[in-house]
């Protein structure tokens, strides 16, 4: 099974569909849509395949390739993926057909839109397998590129604003990730990420870095700051991305501005490369530099909880609820890794809390990348609709021209308010079951968000679907087949989640077990 | 093990496939969905009372040890979440109650909907609701109680917002759903927090459950804020959850407001599922909510600080509390309404200091007859012609025999009419432990007061509904009129109240026998339901109704309740209100303490002026701060970078390129200037000095100053 190498074969197919989409040939928009979509539906076959043939009890990386690139520079082409990387791959793979779908009423420029869109998913795929520094930044900077045209092409009134905003502050995150990252190689001589969280686990990096960094190279610093610098400049990458207030000011915005299918791309998984950064490089790399600053991170983390909750509520325009509560939902992920990160006490007794609240971390992560979404999408749908409106208040009444869709939709918000039975719920329980004893402070005012929550989901639902029907929409129409099509699946599997959540745990337990041991400070 | 009791999980599952095929039929077919619905209540209910009848067999033999079935549900590092469920005497009768107040309940929907277009899905809320219910009863898990917890007031929501297109039902379903959650994101932390303590949420597990004595014991010896112990610090956060759920003050404001809802989901809501759930969370943690620092956990009123304290005093104050608003309401459900959350506050009372058999007792003694008044209530609104205000009613006994006889039934019992009415029994246990209290004496006397009150209102009600004359038909208050059901239904009618079917008539007799009936298993002179309870087989002993301390307990409820209907009947009975306009005996007597109470005590406007106030203030600052703090500071920092760019181009451009044309030009330029300079005049020479000179001072000393 090794020997085929089903990793490059995934993340290749949809750049070959981006491609193809491109030739002449192919330039008919119809035409173009199926092509797509027959692409991303191959690369969820084979990320299914990927999913079968993984085995949840091996401790280490599977479906390893490992080939020298740049050997002068010791970069590697090295991919392979544990629990977390199958699970992100997946939701990928799940989420691009969805977003191709919901993007049926593209016209312009059609088979350029689809293209970039696959282009993104490589890039994306690429992200969440890469295990070396260089070809890893390559997909992370690559998923960026396609996603700036994407808004600044396609995107509504104000897209050109949005896109740069959008671009130039990831971009900041980037440079910073890229110093950082170079500033490790430099000493550590490596790009690895495996090796890399050895060096971290054992001290010996932020020796390295203290010791082997020119002296006087940044005079106002004492040598042993440097890591903590090279740690800021990581996470700034990474918080931007997540993200992480103060560094959320650009989301809101793009996601209002961009189209529905691409807002559904950056919800669902572009907001993931953050937290799987945070996860994969911040977590086992930089330890130490973390839990020098834990508390402040832990503050942040509960104002993006709690602050988004509040902004949420003030929001009138459905896509900028959702986007604040998009920021909310990944506020408990941050939340999660924080207390994680926390030193207390013996390992033994803390190792089921941390346990639990890394697990329903990456729970958080893959319902998050699936509810979200689709409740764009369904946001999407009412714009099409309205012919752009969607005001919190420019509806009304809507259950009585279309019950289908304001009760899938109402399922979708349920599960985004953590009702139980649905996908939400046992994520952030288990994250407030891991939190509240490492964290007891941080878990009992992030509560407030949960409630928070709660009071501006079902004040879009009194406000949007409930009262008197406004008569400017009596002919609205109910869901068509198509869009059945796009939203029953999804539902289906939220309630599967909901009802067995080990259909996910199964496959990264083991990881997290092993994340866990890691962690021993 | 009986085949019943691991097969328990059919209880709730059959409601719940009937609702989820109800769902799922795309075309609306209203025979299908009621049969469906009513059928797999009916199923239910005999699975119910299959394990009742278990449970029945094992009681005589001593000791209530629950039979537990758990099964994994997911994988947590080493170690599986288990869930599963139990059954004991406290599932298996709260099982028979809510099936079969349900199963009635089902019924009378048929005929209380029949003309609402949305039947079908009516019918699917309402499986819904009674399996989250049966699921919560079941369960030996409290994550699994919480989920269903959760689901119940999910169902509540959707059926309090039933008739979604009336912005009252729209946002009463809100805030029922809002003002529960407070509650339960508490209850959600004390979850995680006996987790952590406890290792497990598992009740009963072969000893390692968290119900059982050694791992309570291990929690009570530890201690938390304040020194209290770890136990009562968890109780009181699950208590939250309960206050939000049972309506307790000072979350009990959605309760009222949930009359929005159609009559048949009020009584469902107040009898049988949502508010009992709350009791029954407590009955269920009992051993949890009585543990309490030093000392043995089975002897609750020993010295220590248990969650049952504060368990007590919440019950006590808000049975007064909302008696007294019940005092000044015209709406024939709101009086009901006020109602339960007075007697929910009993129950809780009952539970704090009775234990989990006087709580429980009044439990389902309760449920009965609140589910009658509710279905009455019902019926005398469907006989009006959806007129809600019990001033526009009078004289309805005549035109409504079996809804008066039965209502009357239903009033006698919750006032606690003596000796042949179950509430005087089950309410009678309460305030006789009430009385034994060591704690305090308050609460027993809060308690004698809200038995009065309830007695008094109950009168005050059936007095304006059923006496007198008829004063509705002239021109009722259209604000009134038309609850949600087609209009042309009501004028299809003439406006003479009519008694109504008998699929509604039916429910309300049987209710009525067992509201008579079920008082007769827990006398003092044969306890059986308490002995059922706890797993010991009962005696009749009549000689325990002539204890003395028994017997004044019962004399003084009497005379409470005598005195009560006596004062009602006094007020509203003997001389009817003439007309809708009339003043309220009380409020002629009394207008502002009646304003307060009619008001119900301004309690809805405080917290529209503090909490949601605070909320969206909160919320606008949030969304400020992220405008013009955060999005501010980024501009800034762009247009920095933009002007710094400008001034990269202001040096580029002039600087730079005119640079060598400007030195050309200056340096021509330049010998004018200092051909000018060269003027002879010694001021102009001097002042030139004078100034070079102040200048190099300054330089020399900034030169010091630096090094």
């Amino acid at each position: 099974m090794n020997e085929f190498p089903l990793i490059s074969v995934l993340t290749f197919t949809p750049l070959l569909g981006a491609a193809l989409l491109l030739l002449p040939g192919v330039g008919d928009k119809g035409r173009a849509r199926g092509t797509a979509l027959a692409f991303s539906l191959l690369t969820l076959v084979l990320a299914g395949g990927l999913w079968w043939h993984f085995d949840p009890a091996a401790r280490d990386l599977q479906f390893v390739e490992k080939h020298d690139w740049i050997p002068s520079l010791h970069a590697q082409y090295f991919v392979g993926v544990d629990g977390l990387g199958i699970l992100m791959v997946l939701l990928t793979a799940m989420v691009t057909p969805l977003a191709l779908l919901a993007s049926y009423r593209i016209a312009d420029k059609g088979p350029a839109y689809y293209s970039l869109l696959l282009f993104l998913q490589a890039g994306l795929l690429g992200t969440f397998t890469a295990l070396s520094f260089l070809h890893w930044f390559l997909f992370w900077e690559l998923s960026l590129i396609p996603a700036f045209f994407l808004i600044k092409l396609w995107g509504g009134p104000r897209r050109s604003e949005a896109a740069t905003q959008f671009f130039i502050y990831t971009m900041v995150g980037s440079i910073s990730l890229l110093l950082a990252f170079l500033a490790l190689y430099l000493t550590a001589g490596t790009f690895d990420f495996i090796e890399l969280a050895a060096k971290g686990r054992s001290g010996e990096l932020a020796r390295l870095l203290s010791s082997k960094l020119p002296a006087g190279s940044w005079p106002a610093l004492a040598r042993e700051q440097l890591p903590l610098v090279i740690f800021a400049g990581a996470l700034l990458g990474f918080a931007v991305k997540v993200p992480l207030i103060p560094f959320h000011t650009w989301l809101p915005a793009t996601y209002a501005e961009a189209p529905t299918g691409v807002t559904m791309m950056l919800t669902g998984l572009m907001s993931k490369m953050g937290v799987y950064g945070f996860l994969r490089l911040l977590l086992p790399i930089f330890p130490d530099q973390m839990r020098l600053v834990l508390t402040p991170l832990l503050w942040l983390a509960v104002a993006t909880i709690v602050l988004s909750a509040f902004a949420a509520f003030a929001q009138k325009d459905l896509k900028k609820v959702l986007a604040y509560s998009s920021i909310n939902h990944l506020g408990y992920c941050l939340l999660g890794i924080f207390a994680v990160a926390k030193a207390t006490g013996s390992d033994a007794q803390w190792t089921t809390e941390k346990t639990a609240a890394l697990n329903g971390v990456l729970l958080q992560m893959f319902n998050h990348g699936l509810t979200a979404p689709i409740l764009f999408c369904f946001v999407g749908f009412l714009e099409a609709r309205s012919g752009g409106l969607r005001g919190l208040a420019s509806f009304g009444g809507l259950r009585k021209v279309a019950p289908v869709f304001c009760g899938l939709m109402g399922i979708a918000m349920f599960a985004s308010l953590g009702l139980p039975g649905l996908n939400g719920f046992v994520g952030e329980f288990l994250i407030f079951k891991g939190v509240f004893p490492l964290v007891t402070w941080a878990a009992a005012l992030s509560v407030l968000g949960l409630l928070i929550t709660a009071v501006f989901l079902l004040t879009v639902i009194q406000r949007v679907f409930n009262g008197p029907l406004n008569p400017q929409w009596t002919g609205l129409a109910d869901l068509s087949r198509r869009e059945l099509w796009l939203v029953v699946p999804a539902t289906v599997l939220m309630l599967a989640i909901g009802l067995c959540p080990q259909l996910l745990i199964g496959h990264f337990n083991t990881t997290v077990m092993v994340m866990v041991e890691h962690l021993k400070f | 093990m009986s085949w019943i009791s691991g097969h328990l999980y059919l209880i709730p599952l059959l409601p719940l496939l009937a609702a989820g095929i109800i769902a799922v039929n795309r075309q609306p077919r209203r025979q299908l969905a009621s049969r469906l619905a009513i059928g797999a209540m009916l199923g239910s209910f005999l699975l119910s009372a299959g394990a009742f009848c278990g449970t029945l067999g094992r009681a005589s033999g001593g000791g209530a040890v629950p039979e537990v079935h758990n099964f994994d549900w997911f994988q947590m590092g080493g170690s599986w979440v288990r869930l599963g469920w139990l059954l004991d005497p406290l599932t298996a009768a709260m099982l028979v109650m809510v099936t079969f107040v349900g199963l009635l309940i089902f019924i009378y929907s048929v005929g209380y909907m029949a003309h609402d277009a949305n039947f079908t899905r009516f019918f699917c809320f309402l499986s819904l609701f009674a399996a989250a219910m049966l699921g919560l009863l079941i369960a030996n898990n409290l994550l699994l109680l919480f989920m269903c917890w959760e689901l119940v007031g999910l169902a509540s929501y959707l059926l309090i917002g039933f008739w979604y297109h009336k912005p009252s039902a729209a946002a009463a379903a809100k805030k029922a759903f809002i003002t529960t959650r407070v509650g339960d994101v508490v209850f959600f932390l004390g979850i995680v927090w006996l987790y952590s303590q406890a290792g497990t949420l598992l009740f009963y597990d072969a000893g390692q459950g968290c119900l059982e004595h050694s791992v309570l014991d291990s929690m009570a010896a530890r201690t938390t804020f304040g020194g209290i112990a770890v136990t009562a610090g968890i109780g009181l956060l699950i208590f939250c959850g309960a206050i939000g759920k049972s309506g307790q003050v000072p979350l009990h404001v959605w309760l009222p407001d949930a009359m929005e809802g159609p009559t048949p989901v009020s009584a469902l809501i107040h009898a049988a599922t949502m508010v009992a759930a709350g009791v029954f969370l407590v009955a269920r943690m009992y051993p949890l909510m009585a543990a309490h620092g030093v000392g043995a956990f089975d002897a609750p009123l020993a010295a220590g600080f248990s969650a049952l304290t504060v368990v007590a005093w919440v019950g006590a104050i808000t049975a007064v509390f909302a008696a007294c608003i019940a005092v000044a309401q015209t709406d024939i459900k709101r009086i009901l309404a006020y109602s339960t959350v007075s007697q929910l506050g009993f129950m809780m009372l009952g539970l704090a200091v009775g234990g989990v058999a006087v709580g429980m007792f009044h439990l389902i003694t309760h449920a009965f007859f609140k589910a009658l008044l509710f279905l009455g209530a019902g019926s005398v609104i469907h006989g009006c012609h959806e007129e809600q205000d019990i001033r526009h009613m009078g004289g309805l006994r005549r035109f409504m025999p079996v809804t008066f006889a039965t209502y009357a039934i239903g009033m006698l019992a919750l006032s606690g009419f003596p000796l042949v009415f179950s509430g005087f029994w089950s309410k009678d246990a309460i305030l006789h432990a009430a009385h034994h209290w060591e704690v305090s004496r308050l609460p027993f006397y809060l308690g004698v007061v809200g038995a009065f009150l309830t007695a008094f209102y109950m009168t005050r009600q059936v007095c304006q509904v059923f006496y007198g004359h008829y004063r509705g038909g002239q021109a009722a208050a259209p604000g009134h009129a038309g609850k949600g059901k087609s209009a042309h239904h009501a004028h299809a009618h003439a406006h003479e109240p009519h008694e109504s079917p008998r699929v509604m008539t039916v429910p309300l007799a049987i209710l009525a026998v067992f509201a008579i009936l079920l008082g007769f298993i827990g006398t003092p002179a044969w306890p059986w339901f308490q002995s059922y309870l706890t797993g010991t087989a009962a005696e009749f002993n009549f000689a325990e109704l002539r204890n003395p301390e028994i017997l004044s307990t019962l004399l003084l409820s009497t005379a409470l309740v005598f005195f009560g209907i006596g004062l009602g009947w006094l007020l509203y009975g003997r001389q009817p209100a003439s007309d809708a306009q009339a003043v309220d005996p009380l409020e002629r007597w009394q207008p502002d303490v009646f304003a307060l109470l009619r008001n119900k005590f301004y309690v809805d406007e405080l917290y529209e002026m503090t909490v949601i106030q605070l909320n969206a203030w909160f919320a606008r600052a949030c969304d400020n701060l992220d405008y013009f703090g955060w999005n501010g500071l980024v501009v800034a920092v762009s247009y920095l970078t933009i002007g710094l760019a400008w001034l990269d181009r202001v040096c580029d451009e002039f600087v730079v390129n005119l640079g060598f044309d400007g030195i050309c030009r200056g340096v021509s330029q330049g010998g004018k200037i200092l051909a000018r300079l060269q003027t002879g005049r010694v001021q102009s020479y001097l002042r030139v000095l004078g100034v070079a000179l102040a200048a190099l001072v300054l330089f020399l000393l900034w030169g010091c100053g630096a090094s």
